[in-house]
Formats: C-alpha cells, structure tokens, sequence
C-alpha cells in the first residue's frame, strides 16, 4: 500500500516538474518574452536592460533552473500591475474561488447525484425523461450564456439577486449556479450510468436471491460500489470548474482568482499568469492524489490489481 | 408479479407490444440540425438578408420582429450598431464550426499519432507521452488557451493552433487504449507471426479498428471547441472584429442585458443548438458504433 | 404434497428481435430431501427456469403462464415483500459464476451476516458468529480470518464454498444450484460436489442442482430432468436415465459421452443446432434433428407420459 502511495507522489510531483515547465514556456513562447513583458513603445535601451534584469541571456536551461528553483520557494516575482509579490495576491484571491467552486460543485453533486441515481432506480420513466433532457441540455450550453441569462431573468428581471460583487450569500447565489450547471449535467449522467451498471451485476441479484430487502440492496450494496467512480469524477470535475471559473468569475465580477488571471492576461502581467497556472495546476494535481487515495482505501480490490501489475 | 387468471388456464398471452424499438431520435434530430446549420454556414453569404458588418445607426437596438417596435426585414433584431442580427449569426456561424472543424482535425492527427506510439511501442515512449498527458490534463484549460492566445496575438489560426495543440490528449488516450487492447489479440499476434512490420501491422490492422472511438470522440470533441472557441471570442482573444463570432456578440450583448435581451440570447441560442446537435449526433454514433464506450 | 411443484412454466421475453419463450410449459416436482438434476446444453432454458422460481428473471422476461407451488402456495400470487421473505429462507440460489456473484468491497463475512440479518432479527454480532459457522461448515480453513476477507482475495473453490455459505446461512429447505461448478477446475469440482452432498444429507434439503455435466448428475442426483428448448422431454431416477434412456435426446446425449468401450472410434455428436427459440410453433421442437420423427411430431405437442414407473417421456414415437 505504501509502495503505491510512494508512486503516486511520484507521479504527481512529475507532473508538476512538466507543468512548471510548460508555465516557463509560456513567456518564451514568442522567442522574445520581453516584447510581452515591456509596453511596445519601450526603447532599445529599455529593452536591453529588461534582458539583462531578467537574465534572459543566459542559456535556456539556466533560466528555467532559476525559475524553478525561485518558484519552489514561492518566489513568482512580483506583478507588475500591483506591484506586489504575485503570490501573495493569489493568496489573497484564492479564497474566493475556493469558496465559489466548493458551492458550485457541492450545488451540482446535491442535486445531480440523487437526480442520476432515482433516474437509473425508475429506468425510463418521466423522471429518467427529464432528466436525460436536462443533461442534454446542460452539456450543451455554454457557461457564459447560461451566467448572461441568469443575470437576465433573476438579477435585471426579479430582481431576486445581485448581478455582480461579492457582499452577502445572495451574490453567491448566481455564480455557484452558473458554475454549478456545467456539472451538473456530467455527474447526473454519469450517477445514472454508474447506477445502472451496478444494478446490473450478478452480485446484486445474490444479494436479491438471499432475500435482502431492497432497500438494503440498493442504498448499501450497489451504492458502494457505483459511488467509488463517481469520487473520482468529483476530482475531475473541480479541476473542471476551477477553469470554469475564471469566465463566470469574469461575468459576475467575482473577485476571485479567475478575474485576476483574465485581468493578469489582459494587463500582460505574465509573472502573474505564470504563477496562477503554476498555484491552480498544482491545486489540481494535489486534489487528484487526495481523490486517488481515498478511491484506494473504498475499493480494496484496486491495491492488489496496481501491485500485481 | 401475479399472472392474470386467464393465463393460468393455459392461454398464452398476446404477444406483447413491449419490443421497444430504439428510436433515433437522437441521430435524425441532431443530424438535421447539424446539415441545417452546416448549411447555413456554408451559404450564410447567399442566405443573409444583410452584409453583418454593415452599421445601420438609424436603426439600432431594434427588437426582434414580433415584438413592438421590431422590423420585418430584420427577424431577430439589430445590435448597438445596427447591424442585423440573423446575419451575424449566420455568418458567426462559420467561424465556429469551422474553426471547430479544424482544430479537431489537427488535434485528432497529433493525438492519434501519439496514442498510437505510446500503446504500440509501450515501455519509456509510452510512459513519457502519458507524462505530457496528465501535464496537459492538469493545467486548466481556459487559462493555457488564453495565456498562449495572448503571447503570440489573437487571430483566428492562433486559436486554432492552440485548440488542437492542447485537445490531443482526447485522442491520445482512446487511442492508446484500444491499441493496448488490440495489441493483445490473436489477429494482431497473427499478423506478426506472418512476419509483417510494425509499421504496416499498425497501419493495416490496428487503425482500421481504432476508428470507430476516434470518430465518437471526434464528435464530441467538436462539440466542446464550439463553446471554447465562443468562450475564447466572448473573452476577447478569440478572432477578432470585424468578423462576427456568436462569443463576440455574446460579449457586445453583456452591456444591454437590461436594454436589448435578444442581443445576447440568441448568440447563445445558435451555440446551444449546434452543440446539442453535435452532442446528440456523438451519442448516437457511439450507441450505434461502440457500445464499449457507453457511459 | 411435494416440496416444489412447478405447473405449467412459460418464461417469455419480449426482445427487440422477437419474443423468445425461453421456458414454455415446464412442469416438475422435488420432494423433501430430493435431489432433482435439471440437464440441458446452453440456452435451453434451464438458468430461467431456476430464476423464473425465485422470481429474478430480469426483464424483458416475464413469467408468463403456470404455477409455482411451495409447499401448495403458488409464488407466483404473492407479493413483493412475501416473496422477499421467500428468498434465502426458504429457497435459496447458488450461481455459477463465484467471482462476480459476490460483491467485491464488502467482505465475505459481512455479506453472509446480511443474508441472516435479512429473515432473522438480532444483533450483528449475533449474525457474524452465524457467518464464521457457516463457513466453517463449508469446510473453510481458518472460517474466523477468511470471513474479514474480500472475495479477491479468495481462491475459486473458497469463493464458491462462500457463496454456498451465503446461502444455507437462512436455513433453507430447497437449494438451487446454477451450474455451481461449472467455473472451477476440476479437482475443486470434485471437492464441491462432495460439501454438496455431505450438506445436503446433513440437513436433509431438497436441491435443484442445474448443469450440463452428466457426469455430476450422476454423483449428486435422485432424478433428473431432461430439458431441451424450453421443455422438459424426460423425467426419471438416475439410474433409470442411465440405463434405458428413452427420448432420442437424451439417447443422443448419452452417446455424446466418451467412453472408454468406443475407444478408437470418433466421437459422436447430435446433427443440427437447437431451435430459434424466437420461432417455434407447435410440434415437438427436437423433430427436426431426429433420427425417428414421423409426420405427426411436427404438428402436435408431445406431452410428458409415464411410459415406466416414475419414468417419463415426451415422445410418442419411442418404443419402451
């Protein structure tokens, strides 16, 4: 079990190593980062100085070290918008992010999960309808628009809750929604689908043909065993939505990570961008391995099969 | 379950009407959608009633045509600028699935060709390309679109580059998958033993079989460059004006969602349904095709 | 009164392809401490009759028409809840397949208590005590350890010594047997078929034992029924099968087996395949593949006579 514990930290910390140097490679991309960095009209001179503070003289490789090493230590440099260090601005914005995403998808697992899991119990009634419908429908409209329409009808319209900002519980309320609906229809559909194959199983009908009753049947026996896929769609899905954020936070001017990265983008305040691709990409990575052990401690069949591999 | 009283005197019953036929329901909706907006994109220079970029100031802000105030010859209404609405839609039209249209054949070429090489050569090339994998799958999307689209400058083959260049791991992984699976089967293990080289094994025998996911995948794949691209266009990075994309008019329609709401519904309507198309048409393709992939 | 009289069975199920009457019209009867074989190659309908009992046919299946009579009440009349009760307390099922049968993230332990705490009240405990006994009656090793164990971690054998647990932990009075070794190598048949016994004898159960494999037929079974194509085309003890088997199929059967007496010789096989069983109609369904079939045997039905004492036929043609 360590043994797998030990390769996943591994792997993980790989992934980070790649993603680090995809971050590096965005401000190299177009060969001169400092045509990004400096406003255009900057002179030569202004320019040659940028190279020679950036050290962007130096061999590739050096400066990527240096990127690294810097940035392991939290060291992104410092915005240049702010002028402040661009962690601690992340720091500062995370929360509410976090804060939107947690209700986003703690919006959508409350109701998308039941609604998958009754839809798969009463297999092609109107509740199975609605449902397929409602997926459908969920997968196919894009975030922004669902948000405009929401602002539309509840926030001009009703007037029921608060279009833009941060102030109470009822600006959240918009948001998670927006947010929340992208997944929604994924998980409802795939709690159905999870459901159904269980259902199917011979182990169910051993536990029918023992003449466990069937409430017992399907809230403990086949719930347990469709609802370890379904954590792991969990760890997908934030990283998911945490992208999802950064337009619905953009509309709703949620001050959250994602307004700064849009804003970061637009300001061309790349150590800014780089360091929130590096923090969100690590953020994810660190949820997928919490998500991955916990997958490893439900299903006991899991450890066996990786080690015997 | 009780059996009615006139079966237990050994009658049988009628044979039931219970064989469910499987409408495609799915298929025709979506497919028709798909030729009708295909269409229109196609001949959206033919179909439009006006040029989408001609500003006619004196009439702007007109509402749709069965609304007070709403002009005939302009059925959806006009923008902040006048122009008409059903041609920018039309026209913006294009630009989505043509783009959409790109950028998966190009993500579809990379993330096959990798999938193939990583599940047919296995060993460090495969463990390496699942690497860049999980690296690509990490970093959220939106942000590494926008970041790139924004250092080499927006425009329309940017976005398409960045689509493909970062979607491959879609194909990638289906593909590996079954030339994993495939590896293992005695055709393949037949083909080797008559000698052939892995090259031509690969080509001959394991694609053909791999289609039908890429195909799905495709398909849906498509579905999601739609939205992203409109995402990208309503963020400002995607292409940019004159050319209408429904991500731009979305963006314009944000400013008058008090004012003029069919500014911004109807955009988002014209993604909504070619994206519910598109998706419809994948699950049928993947009903019909391959029930492996059934979620 | 017999322990389990089936009248009459018809077992549809209503496909997308056609209606197929998997079990049309079987009728047969285990008395208390019997061992009744139901033999039949795949697809015959056997597993839907044995489902069709227990009332799990899943659907588009249906049972149709007929009666199922435990201990003079028909199943088929009772609801929900009194056919749950039914269930693991007074009949219960044994599958073939041990891996998937048993549900792999609760222990096996676990799920033998569940199947006692589902017909009797008591505490857990009481329940998981019960569990360690059953599978030490099933001649598990070490029964305290093995029941905190998942089924992965068992063998074939154990697993379905397990299974066999689960189900004689209620007590009941009639087991099924699906093919229950069927999956297993053949030295583990050997011991399973042995505990089947020795289980049965102990408690003087009625078993249904299911399966193709003449050979096991003869070490378990009292009688044996012979089902072809949804219908049973003969009945009789053991030995009498054996000895003077009467329908052309079971003959043809029979002469299937290798013996060392034709050693040298090819071996021989029934011509033909088994009926669609989407498109039978009236007749005797095994005509077209036999050897003595008249005009008649494809217009009328035969029905299962008693052509010897306790022997019965469907098969007007054959000469006893």
């Amino acid at each position: 079990m360590l043994g797998y514990v030990g390769r996943r930290l591994l792997q993980s910390l790989g992934v980070l190593f790649g993603v680090s140097v995809i971050v590096f490679g965005l401000v190299h991309l177009t060969g001169d980062p400092t045509r990004l960095l400096l406003p255009l009209e900057a002179r030569e001179e202004d320019v040659r100085q940028m190279r020679a503070l950036l050290g962007l003289d130096d061999p590739l490789w050096v400066q990527y070290a240096r990127f690294l090493s810097r940035a392991v230590r939290g060291d992104f440099g410092l915005s240049f918008k702010h002028q402040l260090p661009a962690l601690t601005l992340i720091f500062q914005t995370l929360p509410a992010t976090l804060q939107l995403t947690a209700a986003g998808l703690g919006l959508a697992l409350v109701v998308a999960v039941p609604a998958g899991i009754l839809a798969a119990l009463k297999r092609n009634s109107v509740l199975d309808a609605v449902c397929s419908v409602g997926v459908l429908l969920g997968q196919a409209m894009p975030v922004y628009w669902l948000g405009l329409l929401l602002i539309m009808v509840f926030a001009v319209g009703l007037g029921w809750f608060p279009a833009a900002g941060r102030d109470s519980l009822a600006s959240l309320v918009l948001p998670a929604t927006t947010l929340g609906a992208f997944s929604m229809a994924r998980i409802a559909r795939m709690a159905r689908s999870g459901m159904l194959e269980v259902l199917a199983q011979d182990y169910v009908r051993t536990a029918r043909a023992a003449g466990i009753r069937a409430f017992v049947v399907t809230y403990k026996y086949a719930l347990k065993n469709a609802a370890i896929p379904l954590v792991t769609i969990i760890g997908l899905e934030f990283g998911i939505l945490l992208g999802g954020a950064v337009i619905t936070e953009t509309i709703f001017a949620w001050p959250g990570v994602g307004r700064l990265a849009v804003d970061a983008i637009f300001s061309r305040d790349y150590p800014l961008v780089q360091a929130i691709v590096a923090v969100l990409a690590t953020l994810f990575v660190v949820i997928n391995l919490v998500i991955d052990l916990v997958y490893t401690y439900l299903d006991p069949r899991i450890v066996y099969v990786r080690s015997a591999r | 379950m009780s059996v009615p009283a006139a079966a237990a005197a050994g009658a049988m019953l009628p044979v039931a009407a219970r064989t469910r036929r499987r409408v495609s329901f799915r298929a025709v909706f979506g497919l028709s959608v798909l030729i009708f907006m295909g269409g229109a994109a196609v001949f959206a220079p033919q179909l439009a009633p006006w040029d989408p970029g001609k500003q006619m100031l004196l009439k702007r802000l007109r509402p749709p045509a069965w609304q007070e105030r709403g002009l005939r010859e302009h059925p959806l209404g006009t923008d902040h600028l006048g122009r008409d609405i059903l041609s920018r839609i039309l026209h913006g039209g294009r630009i989505s699935l043509g783009v959409g249209l790109t950028a998966v054949t190009l993500s579809a070429l990379i993330g096959v060709t990798l999938g193939l090489v990583a599940g047919f050569f296995g060993g460090r090339a495969d463990a390496f390309i699942m690497r860049i994998v999980d690296v690509f799958l990490a970093i959220p999307y939106i942000l590494l679109a926008m970041g790139v689209v924004f250092a080499l400058g927006p425009s329309l083959l940017n976005v398409i580059l960045v689509m493909g260049a970062t979607r491959w791991v879609q194909f990638a992984r289906i593909v590996r998958a079954d030339v994993l699976s495939l590896r293992e089967r005695e055709f393949v293990a037949g083909a080797r033993a008559r000698g052939n080289r892995s090259l031509r094994l690969l080509l001959r025998h394991v694609l053909p079989n791999a289609l039908t996911p890429i195909i799905v995948v495709a398909t849906l794949e498509l579905a999601f460059m739609i939205i992203y691209e409109s995402a990208l266009s309503f963020l400002g990075l995607g292409v940019q004006p004159p050319t209408p994309t429904w991500g731009w008019m979305l963006a314009d329609g944000r400013n008058y969602l008090a004012t003029a709401w069919w500014l911004a519904t109807f955009p988002g309507l014209a993604i909504m349904l070619t994206v519910l198309a598109v998706n419809l048409l994948g699950d049928w393709l993947r009903d019909t095709l391959d029930p492996r992939l059934k979620v | 009164m017999a322990l389990l009289s089936v009248e009459g069975l018809r077992t549809h199920f209503a496909t997308s392809a056609g209606l197929v009457r998997a079990v049309d019209g079987v009728s047969f009867a285990i008395e208390r401490g019997e061992v009744l074989g139901l033999v039949g190659e795949s697809g015959c309908g056997k597993s839907v009759t044995s489902l069709s009992i227990m009332r799990l046919v899943p659907p588009p299946g249906r049972v149709t028409a007929g009666r199922i009579l435990l201990e003079g009440e028909d199943l088929l009349d009772k609801d929900a809840e009194a056919m749950r009760r039914v269930r693991g307390a007074r009949i219960a099922m044994v599958f073939q397949e041990p891996m998937t049968s048993l549900n792999p993230v609760f222990t096996i332990g676990d799920q033998i208590a569940a199947a006692v705490l589902a017909h009797a009240a008591g505490s857990r405990r009481a329940a998981w005590e019960r569990a360690v006994e059953m599978l030490d009656r099933v001649q598990v090793p070490s029964p305290r350890e093995r029941a905190r164990d998942y089924p992965h971690r068992l063998s074939g054998g154990l697993r379905q010594r397990a299974m066999i647990a689960l189900a004689l932990a209620p007590g009941p009075q009639l087991l099924i047997a699906d093919e229950p070794t069927t999956a297993l190598d053949v030295t583990i048949q050997a011991q399973i078929l042995d505990l089947l016994r020795r289980l049965q004898a102990e408690r003087g159960m009625a078993v249904l034992l299911i399966t193709h494999d003449l050979g096991v037929v003869a070490e378990l079974c009292h009688r044996v029924a012979i089902i072809y194509a949804g219908r049973i085309v003969e009945m009789a003890p053991v030995a009498s099968i054996f000895r003077q088997p009467l329908h052309p199929y079971t003959r043809g059967l029979l002469r299937c087996l290798p013996h060392p007496s034709r050693f040298g010789q090819p071996l021989s096989s029934i011509d033909g395949a088994p009926p669609d069983l989407r498109q039978v109609d009236g007749g005797c369904r095994f005509a077209p593949r036999c050897p003595h079939a008249v005009e008649s045997c494809r217009r009328d039905e035969p029905a299962l006579a008693e052509r010897k004492p306790g022997h019965f036929v469907a098969c007007p043609v054959v000469t006893v």
